[in-house]
């Protein structure tokens, strides 16, 4: 460093404050949540899709197995309904704002490494929270489910924590597809990856092979920790929480490699 | 300005291909302080990949790259350039100050809304989201992102397209005021009379190289070919044989002459040919200089490679 400013002296501080830095942060988050707020149309389908599901077959068809069974799907319609926003709302924005130039425009801009990410990372846990009031609502009015405040509030948490690793893989898949490709890509993993990890019907009725190759899905481990969260998963947690931070990190590293050094 | 001669941009036998294709074979370029630099060149000439490389977009596969001194991917180099691309969409609900409110934020030290908006002309358009804006109004809304941050350095890549002559003559006053300020600018450009009116130096790109480089003057005395058009049954050779014309052939039964001194061909075609009819008299567009740089140049390298053989 020290050759380079007595090769090129500058008036100006090439060194920002920390506090700036912080605000370069939290403006990029505001103007995220600005756009989208004032622009429904991008995100409200991919809030609403989930929880029509689970309208349809967590509460309409399964009226009559029991208070046991609608709280069972309501833990796991909650998964399947927060891999949604992480997935397509950061998946999709990430693959239409590469192909726009967007993208393009703010890594030449000095923004701070990570600032646009945590911008939309913060934009779907917002969606997530709200998909997860929205199951709550139609569980505890529609389905007669019955859960005390302390489990629908570690529910909420367990959704909105658990966008993450969804998004981390909606955003890898988002480096590797341009623009319209991109959604078609993450139907091809969201609806399978739910079906497999048991988020439609329960393990146990799915055939063997399936059952045994579940663990290798992250919406396999959120789904276990969705269901202690509504006190029907007694077992350990920990290993299911590292698998997801793992997931998530893996992903997140691979997609933001690749996003400083080609785009 | 001892330091003036120290470049605070440039790249050093750049490369980069895309597949099999060189975009960059060996380019060179040297951008001073203070100075505005006008990069030309027909489409594919290596024009955006230039100046991605210098933006830290892309990753040259051989060569060198510096912005100030440093690696263009890191955040310090480019905390001291202000951006334009060519096409970016950018976030349609948002509001141009809320725009530019954001985009300050990523700067040390940058201007206030209210006078990078005063700098580009957009003062009265601060409260209207970006997507209900003219091209032209988008154009000179992300001419205020890019000098928002009061940048040393200022990439223009074709900053005025899309816009009518006079926002364009009031991009160039503002261009020249920064200038004025002691910013630099690397401009690329399809409008010759945009690096006539603005340029200290003007290089000029074909298939990844700098083939010329030098004042607005140089480039103008090469472009001083005019084309003559006209139906004629004259033979080529015997246009060809004529000294004024230092290029003729045939195209659809149409005769295409270039020429240094069209008043003296025409008159020689008028009295060759009564028949004559249709006669064109053009001046060569840039893009007509730069195929004619570009074939020079394509010459001279096969005629290096006949040499070598």
């Amino acid at each position: 460093m020290e050759t380079v400013t007595s090769v090129t002296p500058s008036v100006s501080a090439i060194d920002m404050p920390r506090s700036r830095v912080l605000g370069a942060y939290l403006e990029e988050a505001r103007s995220e949540c600005l756009r989208y707020m004032r622009a429904p149309g991008f995100m409200l389908p991919i809030m609403l899709f989930p929880a029509m599901f689970y309208l349809l077959f967590g509460v309409l068809m399964a009226k009559s197995n029991g208070a046991d069974a609608a709280r069972y799907l309501l833990a796991s319609y909650g998964v399947f309904g927060v891999m949604s926003p992480g997935l397509f709302g950061f998946g999709v924005s990430l693959a239409l704002e590469r192909d726009g130039g967007l993208l393009t425009f703010k890594r030449a801009l000095p923004m701070p490494p990570g600032a646009y990410l945590l911008g939309k990372m913060l934009m779907a846990m917002a969606a997530a929270g709200v998909v997860i009031l929205l199951l709550l609502a139609m569980a505890l009015s529609l389905g007669h489910v019955t859960l005390n405040p302390f489990q629908a509030g570690a529910l909420l948490l367990t959704g909105m924590l658990g966008v993450l690793p969804f998004c981390a893989l909606g955003m890898f898949v988002g480096t590797l597809i341009k623009g319209q490709g991109a959604p078609g890509m993450l139907q091809l993993i969201y609806l399978p990856m739910s079906f497999m990890s048991g988020l439609w019907f329960p393990l146990p009725m799915l055939p063997k092979f399936l059952q045994q190759i579940a663990p290798v899905w992250p919406s396999y481990h959120l789904d276990m920790l969705a269901l202690a969260s509504v006190g029907m998963n007694k077992g350990s947690l920990l290993g299911h929480v590292l698998v997801l931070v793992g997931f998530a990190s893996v992903f997140l590293l691979m997609a933001a490699r690749r996003l400083r050094r080609h785009g | 300005m001892s330091y003036a001669h120290i470049p605070i941009a440039c790249l050093d036998g750049a490369v980069k291909r895309y597949g099999g294709l060189a975009a960059l074979d060996g380019a060179d370029l040297q951008l001073h302080r203070g100075e505005l630099l006008a990069l030309l060149g027909p489409n594919g000439a290596g024009k955006t990949t230039a100046i991605s490389l210098l933006l830290g977009l892309v990753r040259a596969d051989a060569g060198s790259v510096q912005l100030f001194g440093q690696d263009p991917q890191r955040i310090e180099a480019r905390r001291r350039i202000g951006v334009m691309l060519q096409n970016a969409e950018l976030p349609p609900t948002l509001r141009v100050g809320e725009l530019l409110r954001l985009t300050a934020s990523y700067y040390p030290s940058p201007r206030t809304v209210r006078e990078s908006a005063d700098l580009a002309g957009v003062a009265d358009l601060l409260r209207r989201p970006y997507a209900k804006l003219s091209g032209g109004q988008q154009r000179r809304v992300q001419f205020a992102l890019a000098l928002c941050g009061r940048p040393e350095l200022l990439f223009l890549d074709e900053p005025t397209v899309g816009m009518d002559i006079e926002a364009r003559q009031k991009l160039w006053a503002a261009i020249r005021q920064l200038l004025a300020e002691g910013c630099s600018v690397l401009l690329t450009t399809h409008y010759l009379e945009e690096a006539e009116a603005l340029a200290d130096r003007v290089c000029v790109m074909s298939r990844g190289r700098m083939i010329h480089e030098g004042t607005v003057e140089e480039l103008r005395a090469r472009v001083a070919l005019k084309r003559v058009r006209c139906l004629s049954s004259l033979p080529i050779d015997t246009v060809y044989g004529w000294p004024e014309v230092s290029e003729a052939r045939r195209e659809d039964g149409r005769l295409h002459i270039g020429t240094a001194a069209a008043e003296a061909v025409v008159r020689r075609l008028l009295d060759a040919d009564p028949q004559l009819r249709e006669l064109e008299v053009q001046r060569a567009g840039l893009a007509e200089a730069f195929t004619e740089l570009t074939r020079d140049a394509d010459q001279a390298a096969a005629a290096n490679q006949r040499e070598a053989a």
